[in-house]
Parts: C-alpha cells; structure tokens; sequence
C-alpha cells in the first residue's frame, strides 16, 4: 500500500524497560494501535488520535504519547494542518471529517470580559450563609400580570401561565442523539441531570426505552430526518425542539456515519443498519418563518401545548431569525455558537462557518428587547460553554441558560481529541461498538458529572455572593456588571459593555 | 355517529371537537364545511374513521397514530408529516412535502400531488409507510428514502408518459419505490437502481394496489395490467466516499 504522505500526527511510544506485557493498551485502544507481537506489543503510530486511554490504563506508567515532532517545516502560511489536509484530499478526494469544536485560534470574548464585583459601598453576599436563587425557568413569560384574590385570603395569577421548564440552575446538557454517543453515555447525562434538576436533550435518534424512567428531565429533538419521531416521543419529555441548525455545522445537516448505525441505532432510527444516517440540510417542510409556525403548532397541537424550543447555528443575521422564531410561535430560542461541537462535522463547515455565541447572545438579546418581545421566548446559549464563569457571562449578556455538552463529555473521560466521528471512541462516548461502550458504567460516571454540576452550582453562588446579588434573575441581561479587557469599541458596542476602566 | 360543523372554527377549536369525540369512543365521525383549518386529526390516536368535506389546510394528520381520514375533494400541504400509523384516503389531488419523515400507515390520493412527495419516509420489518398515487407527482418524489414504500400508478396516462417529476429518488437509501409506466433514468438521483419488480416486489405492489382500489372502489385486476418498474437504492452508503478519514 502506497505509504501516506501526511506523517502520522502522534507518536506513541512504549518504554520496554517499564512495560510488563500485560496487553492492557492492547484491549483499551479503540483505533488498533497496538497489537501483540509474540515478545513486545507493536506499535502502529500512524492511527493513535492522542485520546490517552491507553496512558491512563497502562499500570507502569510506560506509555507516552508525543505530538510527532517531526513536522514539515516551520511556515507562518502554510501550517502543518493546511499541508496535511491537503495531502490526505489528495489521498482519498473526500472531505476531511472532524469531531468536537473548532480548535483554531479564533478569539474567545468570553476571555476578554470581567465580572464585576462588591467593594466597600454595596455588600457583597456570602452564599454559604445566605439564600441564593439560581432556579430558572424557560419558557414564555406574560407581558403583563394580574392577580384575584380567592377566598381563603392567597393571592394568585389572574391569567393562565404558559407551560414553563423548571431548572435547578441555568445550565443544561445540549442534544446528543443516541447513535453519535453510546446509550451510556446518555444514560450518565439522564441520570444527572434528575439528580441536578435539570434536563437533558435527546438529540435526533429517538428516545431509548431506558430512558423513560427520566421523562420529568428530557427534552425530546425533532430535526430534518424524523428519527424516531412518533405521537409518545414528543408527549415524552418535558418540551420539544425543533432543529434547524447546529453551531459547528450551520446550514448542513446531520450525518451519522454508518459505522456508528448498528441494529440497535437503526431500530430506533427506523433506517437500514449500517447506511449514514442522513439528516438532510434544510427541513423540506420549512423554508420560511411561517413554514416554521406551522411545525411549530404541528408539534404543539400535538403535544397539548409543550414550550416548543427552536435551536438555531448562531450566523451573521442571527438577530433578525430569532427574532422570527420567537414571532413563529417558540418558547424558547436556542442559540448555537460557532464554537459549539459536533459528533461529525466537514472541517472546513465547522472551522469557517458561523459567528462565536458572544456575539450571537448580545445579537438577539438586544433585537427581542427592541422590538418588546424578549418576554416571549427564553434564550438559551451554547457552543464553547467552558466553565461556571462562560456561563455567568453569557447571562450577564443576555442569555436564560447555558446548554454544554463537551464539558459533561470531559467528565466521562473525554479528552477533546476530536475523533468522534469514527465511532472508536475509546472511552465508550462516541461509538457504538458493544466492547467499547460497555466501558462506561452509566452510574460510576454519572457521579462525576453530578459532582461537576454542583460545583458549578457553587461557583455561580460565589459569582453571585461577589456582586452582591442573590438571585440569577438579577444578573440575567445585566451587561453593566460585566467589563470588556483587550476589545475594540466596535466589539464592545456589540456586545453592548464597558470597557475596564469606566 | 357524530357531525361536526367546521364552519368558522379555528383548528383548535375544531381539534379540541374531534379529540373530544374520539376520547368518547365515536368510531365515525363527519366533518362538514371544512374549509383549510390546518392540523387537522394533529397527533391523533384510536381507530375512528373521519370523513373531511370540504378541503383541509396544511399538516392534516401530522403524527399521527391509527385513525382513518377520508377527504372528499383536494387536499393542501404537509399530509401526514411523520405519521405514525392510520390511512389518509384523498379523493381529488393532493399538495406537496407529503409523507415527510413518515413512519407507518397508508396514504392514498387518488389525483395527482405535488413536489417531494414520501421523502425520508422510514421503515422497519414490522412497522413500514406506504403512499400510493393515482395520478401523477411532481419534482423530488421519495428523496433521501429511508424505506417504506412508494407507488405510483398515472391510472389515466398514456402508455409510456412519465410519471413522475426531475430528481426522482434522489439521496435513496432504503426502501423502494413502484413506477407504472416509463422511467427515464435521466430524470432520476445518481443513487438510484431501476429494475423489474421479482416475486416479492409484484406482492407489495398487489397488496398496496388492493388496499388503494377498495377505498375508491377500482378494480385491482385493470390496475395490475400495465407492468411496473423498480426503484431501489443502488448503496446504502451513497455519500460514503465523499468524505474522508
Ligand atoms: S488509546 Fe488513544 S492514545 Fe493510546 S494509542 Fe490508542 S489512540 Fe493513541
Ligand atoms: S468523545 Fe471520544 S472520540 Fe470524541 S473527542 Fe472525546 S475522547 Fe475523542
């Protein structure tokens, strides 16, 4: 076979002083890497993707996985993955695939802006001692309220509310279907979110009977291929989404590629096992905001009236399409940035495509505002949701809640190597393969990620105590507590804050 | 029995009424005066029969999971988006994006219908939609197939008029799709086989044409005469080689 002339990007290596054969890299390693030859264990460089089971499993700390230091020659221009990815395009015509987020050196606002914070003239909170209100709740708010006061004496609404989602905290886990992760690893995400009071999204693959037991945390997807959509699916969950578009594949569709459709994905997809799922670019029912209405009240009339979420790629105009989204008739718009990750995605869609949720939040969060329909619908923000402080910021921006998804991945041993849309998961994530998958015990990992929740839960708090506020509601929109650090004004203007200083 | 007045209802309120008689148990129901209301028979489920006059607005029977609905006249877009199971019976012509996602049951038209008609239908061994046409269809008939069935018969066309629109199968990769008359391969997606019908294929077609000549009282027999050709997905992977790993 014609050797490849994109030089293999990792280099694993073994110390054979260390190594006591015990073959566990062998057995760990999803993409073959390894393999038994008679005395030592073989190394087949070339496949490793830097996912580090094998370190982690290795006993004697023998295995190192290097960044292969042998690069082509340093170039400004021409950096090692434009030549590489021209050199396997011309090795197979085909469109380089990726997982995960975009990894290139885009700016990240979030690490440009400052939370503000209580000093001498207004108190700051001490969360450990005070109450503190992080419960959300999505959905449509009335414009206006009025109140009866019923005989024994209680005040209550005069009008009836429209169905709200009721979350613990602002945070969420963002759609995964089974089919691009293990039922597993959905179990982990349903499991926690009951546990945090929160939801999980089921992605387009259906729902899998295991997770019935979880219906109060789940909102059900509805996308351009119809997987798994019938009359229980949407009455399952607590609201539906409709999907429209994803941050790292805006105005593509879906692609579940067939090695991660065996018969079990395939049942629930209803399509033949082993053909890539495709979920087809537009939804051929919707090519207007009206179209959109129609589906919108499709779902609702079908539903008894669930909060309809639509999830959108956050892209130039985001301003004027949310604002017909909310128009349409959804309770919620959720905003998908540029960052955001996929299961498999085009690398040159997901690298080029798209604006960062920053500015997609401080878009529409200002647009809703002006035209006095902001009441309408919650917003919720994804796409590069990295730790408490991304998402304290993106609600002082303007956001309701916060979806993440790399993030709980991280905690089920996931380590951003990008390689999702193979199916070889090592860490039984994103693969189907029973060998691999069966490595996750959804309890075990479940724990991890309930513990990260509720640490981030605290550290909202802090955040909260330190501007000397005790309820989310108060830091919802609230731009002047948040300073720009290193933004232009045009930016700052966008985005709608200070810079540091004033 | 129960006879709803759709006059001036909006389709809530005429939904409200069909559920409400449906959970009462009501096996037949007529609906007079319909006049566009959207969603009608919207996530449905039971086994009555409603019978629509008049012409029903957009998404009629989206989602939905067992009843029957007979329309007297045309019908508008969207008809069984993602239905589950039931029979849609269309006596006139029919719009377009029909069968979108759809999971199981029948639809029947018996005029013609518009553009991406049956696409991404689904199907399984044990649950599998099927669409008969009676007349003609437009552009993107059974695009991006997933399975089920698909048949059209142009039962007052010429020997040797074509049936059905331009990319005709396009993106298939499951299911099949019955043509009687010509098909010109020109006028078909890259990802699609033509053949004869076998043995297996001449059941599904008898079975499917039965079923549609009982609701508008053809003879199966006359149908059956004219031969059919066979479309079928040529890979299960037809964008397989487009990427690379
Ligand atoms: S387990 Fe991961 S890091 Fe180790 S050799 Fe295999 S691919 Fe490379
Ligand atoms: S889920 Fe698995 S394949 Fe995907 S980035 Fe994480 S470790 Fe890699």
């Amino acid at each position: 076979m014609f050797k490849s002339l994109a030089p293999p990007e990792y280099l694993a290596t073994i110390d054979t002083v260390k190594c006591i054969r015990c073959k566990r890299c062998i057995l760990n390693c999803g993409w073959g890497v390894y393999s038994w030859g008679g005395d030592k264990v073989l190394i087949a460089t070339s496949k490793c993707v830097k996912c580090l089971r094998c370190y982690h499993y290795c006993p004697e700390e023998a295995i190192q996985i290097h960044d292969n230091p042998t690069r082509f020659k340093a170039n400004a221009c021409w950096g090692y993955n434009n030549i590489r990815n021209i050199k396997r395009q011309a090795e197979s015509g085909g469109i380089p695939l990726t997982g995960m987020g975009s990894d290139l050196p885009y700016p990240i606002l979030f690490d440009n802006l400052l939370i503000d914070a209580c000093q001498v003239t207004n108190p700051s909170i001490d969360p450990l001692r005070e109450p503190m209100e992080l419960r959300t709740y999505l959905g449509k708010k009335p414009s206006s309220v009025s109140f009866v006061d019923d005989k024994d004496g209680h005040v209550r609404l005069k009008e009836k509310m429209p169905p709200q989602i009721k979350l613990s905290m602002p945070v969420m886990f963002s759609p995964m279907s089974f089919g691009s992760i293990s039922l597993n690893a959905q179990k982990v995400l349903a499991i926690a979110a009951k546990e945090c009071g929160i939801v999980m999204n089921t992605g387009e693959g259906g729902l899998h009977e295991d997770l019935f037991p979880y219906r109060e945390n789940i909102i059900v997807q509805v996308a351009s291929g119809r997987f798994g959509v019938n009359p229980d699916y949407l009455n399952a969950g607590v609201a539906v989404e409709i999907k429209i578009g994803q941050g790292a594949k805006p105005g593509i569709g879906g692609h579940l590629p067939g090695e991660k459709i065996p018969l079990e994905v395939a049942r629930a997809r209803m399509i033949p096992v082993g053909t890539d799922a495709l979920s087809p670019a537009p939804q051929h029912d919707i090519y207007s905001i009206e179209d959109l209405r129609q589906l919108i009240y499709a779902i609702k009339e079908a539903t008894n009236y669930k909060p309809v979420s639509v999830k959108i790629a956050a892209v130039h105009n985001v301003a004027a399409i949310a604002s017909g989204i909310v128009r349409a008739g959804a309770d919620i718009v959720y905003l998908d940035g540029f960052r955001g990750g996929t299961g498999a995605a085009p690398t040159i869609i997901r690298d080029h495509l798209g604006i960062p949720i920053e500015h997609a939040i401080a878009a529409v969060d200002d647009r809703l505002r002006q035209e006095g329909i902001r009441n309408e619908a919650s917003i919720i923000a994804a796409g590069g949701i990295r730790s408490s402080a991304d998402a304290a910021k993106a609600i002082a921006l303007g956001a309701d809640a916060v979806a993440i998804a790399t993030t709980a991945l991280i905690t089920m041993g996931c380590t951003v190597c990008g390689k999702c849309y193979t199916g070889n998961c090592s860490w039984g994530i994103t693969t189907q393969r029973p060998e691999l998958t069966a490595r996750l015990d959804p309890e075990v990992y479940a724990e991890r990620l309930i513990n990260l929740v509720h640490a981030w839960e605290h550290e909202l708090k802090e955040i909260l105590g330190a501007l000397g506020i005790n309820a989310i509601e108060s830091l919802r929109g609230n731009r002047e507590r948040l300073r720009g650090v290193g933004l232009d004004t045009q930016t700052l203007d966008i985005l709608g804050v200070k810079p540091a200083g004033r | 029995m129960t006879e709803i007045n759709a006059k001036g209802l909006r389709f809530k309120e005429l939904n409200e009424k069909i559920r409400a008689a449906v959970a009462k148990g009501e096996k037949e129901i007529t609906v007079k005066g319909v006049n566009g209301q959207y969603y009608i028979g919207d996530g449905l489920r039971g086994t009555a029969t409603i019978a629509l006059d008049g012409v029903p607005g957009n998404d009629l029977a989206a989602f939905m999971d067992g009843p029957t609905i007979v329309i007297s006249g045309n019908a508008q877009d969207n008809i069984g988006n993602t239905m589950n199971s039931g029979r849609v019976v269309v006596k006139g012509s029919a719009g377009d994006v029909l069968g979108y996602g759809m999971r199981g049951g029948r639809i029947h038209v018996l005029g013609d219908v518009g553009y991406r008609v049956g696409i991404h239908m689904k199907g399984l061994k044990k649950q599998s939609p099927t669409i008969v046409v009676g007349g003609k269809a437009g552009d993107f008939f059974g695009e991006y197939m997933a399975g089920g069935v698909l048949i059209l018969l142009g039962l007052n066309e010429k020997d040797g008029a074509t049936l059905a629109g331009d990319y005709l199968g396009t993106g298939m990769h499951g299911g099949a799709i019955y043509i009687r008359g010509a098909v010109d391969k020109g006028f078909c997606g890259a990802e699609v086989g033509i053949t004869e019908p076998d043995a297996e294929d001449l059941a599904t077609i008898k079975e499917a044409v039965g079923e549609f000549c009982k609701d508008f009282g053809l003879k199966p027999e006359e149908v059956m005469k004219k031969p059919f050709k066979k479309l079928y997905p040529a890979s299960l992977r037809p964008y397989g080689n487009l990427y690379a790993y």
